[in-house]
């Protein structure tokens, strides 16, 4: 299990230390400065064995958090606690960086009790953490409040409170992907995979009691087999099923019931929560097809155009679209021209990097530049390394679509119609790339 | 040196540089570089022409990026460019930034190499020296091929500035270094000499290092720089502090000038020229007189430059090796430095002072300082200190004084560190054994040093101890009494244990007469250490059980009933169950004759290098070598390689007999058949090291280990024809570096004639090599040839003499006789001077098997049913010399119940039955 957790700044100065077990002394905070933080090479694994010590570390901006263990330890698990860890702090005091961390150091190390008890994790759900870790110091709590807290933090349902109230019962669905590609200069297709998250705020009184659709093949399927005479559900079926490949949910949900009847139900906690996760990798609408043109024209200049056309419906607007050219390392000299957006030479990160605000569906744009190149003694090519993007869209490039979410309230009478809905899609670019 | 001036300040690059420093990560540093390298490569892009200073600027940023751990690929001509410059800062630049980056690149190497040569060429010593340093400092084989015929001339010339003298003289010497052959000083070398004579004392300095470096790699060339250096260090050595003027440092004139002058007198012997020798004495004596007078200063830095040229001094002394005097100056020198404040005075003091204590003249004055050296020891805090006083106290250890240094090491032992405890028990029991008068005094200092270190007593130590006492009957008594009372001790080391095993089993009977150490107590002694020990030691322990059923009849039911219990002869080990077995087999069976026969006491063993030399040797000696250790139980082995068998644990066995027959107790006389008939029977077996004794092993026998130490085995196998022989020599490198200059030589008396066929001087590690020597006997003959082998390991030169083993009568021709044949010629070699007789005791046992199989070996005829008492042996053969041929015949008498045997010989010759006689007379 998890033997301790530090957090350090980029200087490598330890900010947080929390020891959980005797095995792990001093010299490991000491160890993993010098052998990852201040490394000779850049250390690029995120799991690093010294001297029998593992070290498993995130890094956000400048911030390096890092647990340490000196047993076999599930590596996936304690990723996935770091992660919850990140968005708890991120949850409590905004942005994860050095002043923040100083500023919230006792929050910090409250927390840590809380979600990690002698090295095992507990519960980190934040809308929880949030009835009884609270950043406006102590609240005089009655024997009551005290009482209600214990049961229910220790009870069946631990991530709900009872007696909810809200005038406005409302409920946000965000499902956000991140579409990951790599496409041959000629336009193949080599790897591509939709990794998306449906992000939940609720704020519905009582306990009620959610039931999710989508349109996921097997659930369909299921469905249409189940002999559930559903008008929309089966004409649909055929064509805008999507297979998903993986998907965890959230503790919320009751896995027997997904695993016996394929339906998603649930009773939701209080606020923002995700409630689930997956990943496609069949049938990808990809938003933006990039077509490069590189020329060497002689041994001091080269050529590139880039053509990038987008691919939905033209009603939709593409945003902060980015595209990273990446130029040589004897460059000493670019000229650029390009119809749209603003294009420019960052000599720092080596690349042309030119950005455009907005873009339609079923649109082209195109920039050309002229890289002049210094001839130098290294008989070593170019490497040509790919042309990344950046991008965001309002729909799920998986093609997930949300076909209900229905709301059951028994005690208190609000019915599902009664409910506000809300539901956004959001595709953005993750690892974007296309060879040239 | 021009000075910077203030618009060369370079402000870019500062700003750079703080840059970089304010970097708050890494990935920013590499993008605050990457902007640079675009910067500077937009500027060298070659549309506008930069200035001098902005090209030097740039080249400066990119060798700082450079040294930050990034790489460069351009650039590389316009710092070209900056050599051609007429500004010293931006040569400099340039030639900073060639030197650091220079990659093989040819066109631009032939660029750089021309820029050097018209600095070398130009009159300017700035830009000279500069090239200079480029060329040291690039150093490479393609600047040595360049320029190595330049530099010399520069060296030389009359009218080259001083400074650039310098630097020439040390780039010279950077060159040599780096590629030896490309540098030929032949012709310049007398100038090169002259150097010394310079009146410029950094030209002299500069040029002293290369001519040390380069005389150390060819004398004789240099040879004429002995006089030269020893006149210039008189002039600085009589010189007042004040005449040197930039060269005194700290009130001492020239010291590194002074150091590398006596450093550089240590390539060569002593000067042959008497008035040299006279000066370069009284320069010693001078500075040693220096070391006398109170410091002129208290700063450090006086006192380290003088001591350092002391010390250089010193050594210098303890290379002559010839002027007592000195030396003994030298010692009291050091003596007083063993005393001082500072530690590292003190360390050097401590080591020239242990190669001064084998120096034949100082070693006496090194003695007076034992008390000061002890003393040392005993309160000194550094460690290495400390490792060097006792390398001291055991370099001047002699006969006069081993009492005390040993038991002053012994007492030290106890607080020693852990890191020097092995070696100075080694260094102890060396001591104890070289010097040791009385040997009681012997025993009972190896086993205190076993009772305070045993844990880094090395076997090869306990060994010894039991070697020693089986050789010298006058303290086997005493050793088995200090045995005894140290066994009594409640908790004693595993290695008393297995001492005292030994030698109770062996001379436990030596006092047994007390009734405090009957028979029953000393087995109940050592038998309630049994459980505590290891396996290797119980099998001893075991061993010893079955001598003492030898020795003590009445102690046989007890130790059966222990060798019978299930603890032994049920025991997972092997080793010990086939031990408990065997034993019990045979001491149930054999009679009380067998059991003496086989039980017998062990014979002496052979005098050889002591083991514990060799091994403090290795410790010592050049890198790992592997050898098999030698250890006494030798004879043990014997016996298990002869027989085929394989009994992987090397334990010290004093029997010898655990794998002989099967049940050994079943056929006694297999037992019985000590160590010689299996050495005759085994072919070539390979048995230990033996070195003049080894020779007479070999007068019944034509193959085998001739010698063998650490580093060498020679095998040898001989065939003999009439009166010609030829020996097959195999030099086996045990070690796994090679042997360089491998030289043998055999000298032959007068008698002999040999042919020796010569071998490559190289033997490789872990290769044998094969050597024939033919051999023509002329005339009977006494003397044996002497072998002498030379080598060189690791730098050390190695030189062993043996005694070849030919003897006379290795040109016996045997004669098939009759009885009357035999008696007739038997009379008529009745004269007195033509019969040797002896009388001696046997010194082996007197199995009729052996002695035949000796008899024979010997290369006579043994002829049967010729004397009327089938006891005796007679033997006829004729000795075939070039000049003659000897008729010899001899008679051997034993008696068994005396121990004794009679030998008769009588041959034509009187010289050649006295010669077989005494070889024979060894062999019983």
């Amino acid at each position: 299990m998890i033997g301790g957790l530090f957090i350090y700044n980029h200087k490598g100065e330890v900010l947080i230390s929390r020891v959980y077990r005797d095995d792990i002394g001093r010299n490991a905070v000491d160890a993993f400065r010098v052998n990852v933080i201040h490394a000779r090479q850049q250390v690029r694994s995120p799991v690093t064995n010294i001297a029998r010590t593992s070290f498993f570390h995130v890094k956000r901006s400048n911030i390096w958090l890092a647990v340490v263990t000196k047993q076999n330890v599930n590596a996936a698990m304690v990723f996935e606690f770091l992660y919850k860890m990140c968005d708890v702090m991120a949850s409590y005091f905004g942005k994860i960086s050095e002043e923040n961390i100083k500023n919230n150091f006792v929050l910090i190390y409250e927390l840590l009790d809380e979600i990690l008890d002698f090295g095992y994790p507990q519960n980190s759900e934040t809308g929880s953490l949030k009835t009884f870790i609270t950043q406006q110091g102590i609240k005089g709590q009655t024997k009551e409040e005290q009482s209600q807290i214990t049961s229910q933090v220790t009870g069946q349902i631990g991530w709900r409170r009872e007696g909810i109230k809200y005038r406005r019962n409302e409920l946000f669905l965000d499902v956000l992907e991140s579409v990951n590609l790599l496409m041959s200069p000629q336009g193949q297709v080599l790897s591509a995979h939709v990794s998306g998250r449906v992000v939940m705020k609720s704020y519905l009184s009582g306990m009620p009691e959610c039931k999710f659709g989508m349109n996921d093949k097997i659930i369909i399927d299921k469905a249409g087999k189940g002999g559930v005479t559903n008008e929309a559900g089966k004409s649909t079926s055929g064509k805008q099923s999507i297979a998903i490949d993986d998907c965890t949910f959230n503790q919320c949900v009751r896995l027997s019931k997904f695993d016996s009847e394929r339906s998603i139900s649930f009773i939701p906690p209080d606020g923002e929560y995700e409630l689930m996760r997956y990943r496609t990798t069949k049938d990808i609408i990809l938003p933006f097809r990039v077509i490069p043109l590189v020329r060497e024209v002689g041994r001091t200049k080269l050529e590139v155009k880039v053509v990038i056309k987008s691919n939905f419906k033209p009603s939709l607007l593409a945003q902060k679209i980015e595209v990273r050219i990446p130029t040589p390392l004897n460059t000493s000299g670019v000229q650029v021209i390009c119809m749209k957006g603003k294009a420019k030479y960052k000599a720092s990160e080596n690349a042309i990097v030119w950005k455009i605000k907005r873009m339609a569906g079923m649109k082209e744009s195109q920039i050309s530049a002229e890289i002049e190149l210094l001839p130098t003694n290294d008989k070593k090519k170019w490497a040509r390394p790919p042309i990344s993007m950046n991008f965001e869209v309002p729909f799920a490039p998986s093609g997930l679509k949300v076909r209900y979410l229905k709301v059951f309230e028994s005690k208190l009478n609000y019915s599902d119609h009664d409910v506000i809905k809300w539901v956004r899609y959001i595709g953005r670019s993750g690892i974007y790339e296309t060879r040239c | 040196m021009p000075a910077v001036s203030k618009g060369d300040g370079m402000r870019g690059l500062a700003v750079f540089i703080s840059d970089i420093r304010n970097c708050k990560s890494k990935e920013a540093e590499i993008k605050r570089i990457n902007k640079e390298l675009a910067n500077i490569r937009s500027k060298f892009k070659g549309d506008k022409a930069l200035d001098g200073y902005s090209k030097k600027k740039y080249v400066c940023k990119l060798l700082f990026i450079f040294l930050l751990g990034h790489d460069i690929d351009f650039g590389h001509m316009e710092a070209v460019n900056l050599l051609s410059s007429n500004k010293y800062t931006e040569k400099q630049i340039g030639y900073l930034f060639i030197s650091v980056l220079v990659n093989s690149n040819s066109e631009l190497i032939r660029l750089i190499n021309n820029a050097i040569k018209n600095d070398l060429s130009s009159r300017n010593p700035t830009f000279m020296c500069l090239a200079l340093h480029c060329i040291a400092n690039v150093g490479s084989r393609e600047m040595a091929e360049a320029f190595a015929g330049e530099i010399p001339r520069i060296l030389v010339a009359g009218d080259t500035m001083d400074s650039v003298k310098q630097s020439a003289a040390l780039c010279l010497l950077r060159l040599y270094k780096a590629s030896p052959d490309l540098v030929l000083m032949g012709e310049w070398t007398s100038r090169v000499v002259h150097l010394l004579n310079d009146q410029h004392m950094g030209v002299v300095t500069a040029a002293i290092s290369l001519i040390t470096c380069l005389s150390s790699k060819n004398p004789d060339e240099f040879k004429t720089c002995v006089s030269l250096a020893v006149s210039r260090l008189s002039r600085i050595v009589s010189s007042a502090s004040t005449d040197l003027q930039d060269y005194t440092y700290y009130f001492v004139p020239a010291p590194w000038l002074s150091c590398k002058l006596l450093r550089l007198l240590q390539c060569y012997p002593p000067p042959e020229d008497g008035a040299v020798k006279g000066r370069l004495v009284e320069c010693l004596e001078t500075i040693l007189n220096k070391a006398q007078e109170p410091p002129k200063s208290k700063k450090v830095q006086h006192s380290n430059a003088k001591n350092a040229i002391l010390f250089e001094a010193i050594s210098l002394i303890i290379h002559y090796d010839s002027e007592p005097n000195l030396l003994v100056r030298a010692c009291n020198q050091l003596g007083q430095f063993l005393q001082h404040r500072e530690t590292n005075l003190r360390y050097l003091a401590l080591e020239s002072m242990c190669t001064l204590a084998s120096s034949e003249f100082s070693h006496e004055a090194v003695k007076t300082h034992i008390e000061t050296v002890i003393n040392a020891l005993k309160t000194e805090r550094d460690v290495s200190v400390r490792q060097r006083a006792a390398d001291l106290l055991y370099a001047m250890c002699d006969r006069s004084n081993a009492k005390q240094i040993v038991a002053e090491m012994l007492s030290y032992l106890e607080t020693a560190d852990y890191s020097i405890r092995e070696e100075m028990v080694l260094k102890v029991a060396i001591l104890a054994e070289k010097y040791a008068v009385d040997y009681s005094w012997y025993v009972d200092t190896i086993l205190n040093l076993i009772r305070i270190a045993g844990d880094y007593v090395s076997e090869e130590v306990w060994y010894r101890v039991i070697q020693i006492v089986i050789n010298r009957d006058d303290v086997q008594g005493y050793a088995a009494k200090t045995v005894f009372e140290a066994l009594q001790a409640p908790a004693c080391h595993e290695n008393m244990v297995k001492v005292g095993g030994y030698i109770l089993g062996e001379f436990g009977n030596l006092i047994a007469g007390d009734p405090r150490s009957s028979p029953l107590v000393q087995f109940n002694l050592l038998h309630s250490k049994f459980h505590l020990c290891s396996v290797p030691t119980r099998a001893l322990l075991l061993s010893a059980y079955i001598k003492f059923i030898n020795l003590f009849p009445e102690t046989k039911a007890t130790i059966q009933e222990v060798l019978r219990s299930d603890s032994q002869i049920r025991n997972s080990d092997v080793e010990l169950q086939q031990r408990a077995v065997e034993y019990l087999k045979l001491s149930s069976i054999a009679s009380t004759d067998v059991l003496a026969t086989v039980l017998e006491e062990m014979p002496p063993f052979p005098e050889r290098e002591s083991s514990i030399l060799a091994k403090l040797k290795k410790k010592k000696g050049p890198g790992a070598v592997s050898v098999e250790l030698e250890d006494g139980k030798e004879r043990g082995d014997y016996l298990s390689h002869s027989n085929g068998s394989s009994t992987p644990s090397p334990s010290a066995d004093l029997l010898g007999l655990r794998s002989t027959a099967p049940a050994s107790g079943a056929t006694p006389s297999a037992g019985s058949l000590l160590v010689d008939v299996f050495s005759e029977a085994g072919p070539s077996a390979t048995s230990a090291g033996v070195n003049d004794d080894g020779f007479l092993r070999f007068v019944c026998k034509n193959n085998g280990v001739l010698f063998e130490n650490q580093l060498l085995q020679i095998g040898i196998k001989s065939e003999y024809r009439q009166n010609l022989g030829r020996m097959y020599l195999f030099y086996g490198n045990k070690t796994s570096v090679q042997f360089v200059s491998f030289n043998t030589t055999v000298s032959c008396p007068g008698e002999l004639q040999s042919h020796i066929l010569q071998l490559e001087p190289l033997v490789e590690g872990g290769a044998q090599v094969q050597q024939v020597i033919n051999i023509e006997c002329l005339t009977d003959f006494i003397d044996a040839p002497l072998l002498n082998i030379k080598f060189r390991y690791g730098g050390a030169l190695q030189n062993i003499s043996l005694k070849l083993p030919v003897t006379i009568n290795k040109f016996f021709q045997p004669t098939e006789m009759a009885a009357a044949d035999f008696f007739q010629r038997w009379k008529q070699l009745s004269q007195p001077q033509q019969e040797a007789q002896k009388i001696f005791k046997a010194s082996h046992g007197m199995d009729t098997e052996v002695l035949k199989a000796k008899l024979l070996g010997l290369g006579t005829a043994l002829l049967e049913n010729v004397d009327p008492n089938p006891e005796n042996y007679v033997c006829a053969g004729v000795i075939q010399t070039k000049a003659q041929q000897v008729g010899c015949l001899l008679r051997l008498e034993p008696n068994a119940q005396a121990q004794m045997y009679r030998l008769t010989l009588r041959s034509s010759k009187d010289t050649v039955s006295q010669r077989v006689c005494d070889l024979l007379a060894e062999q019983f």
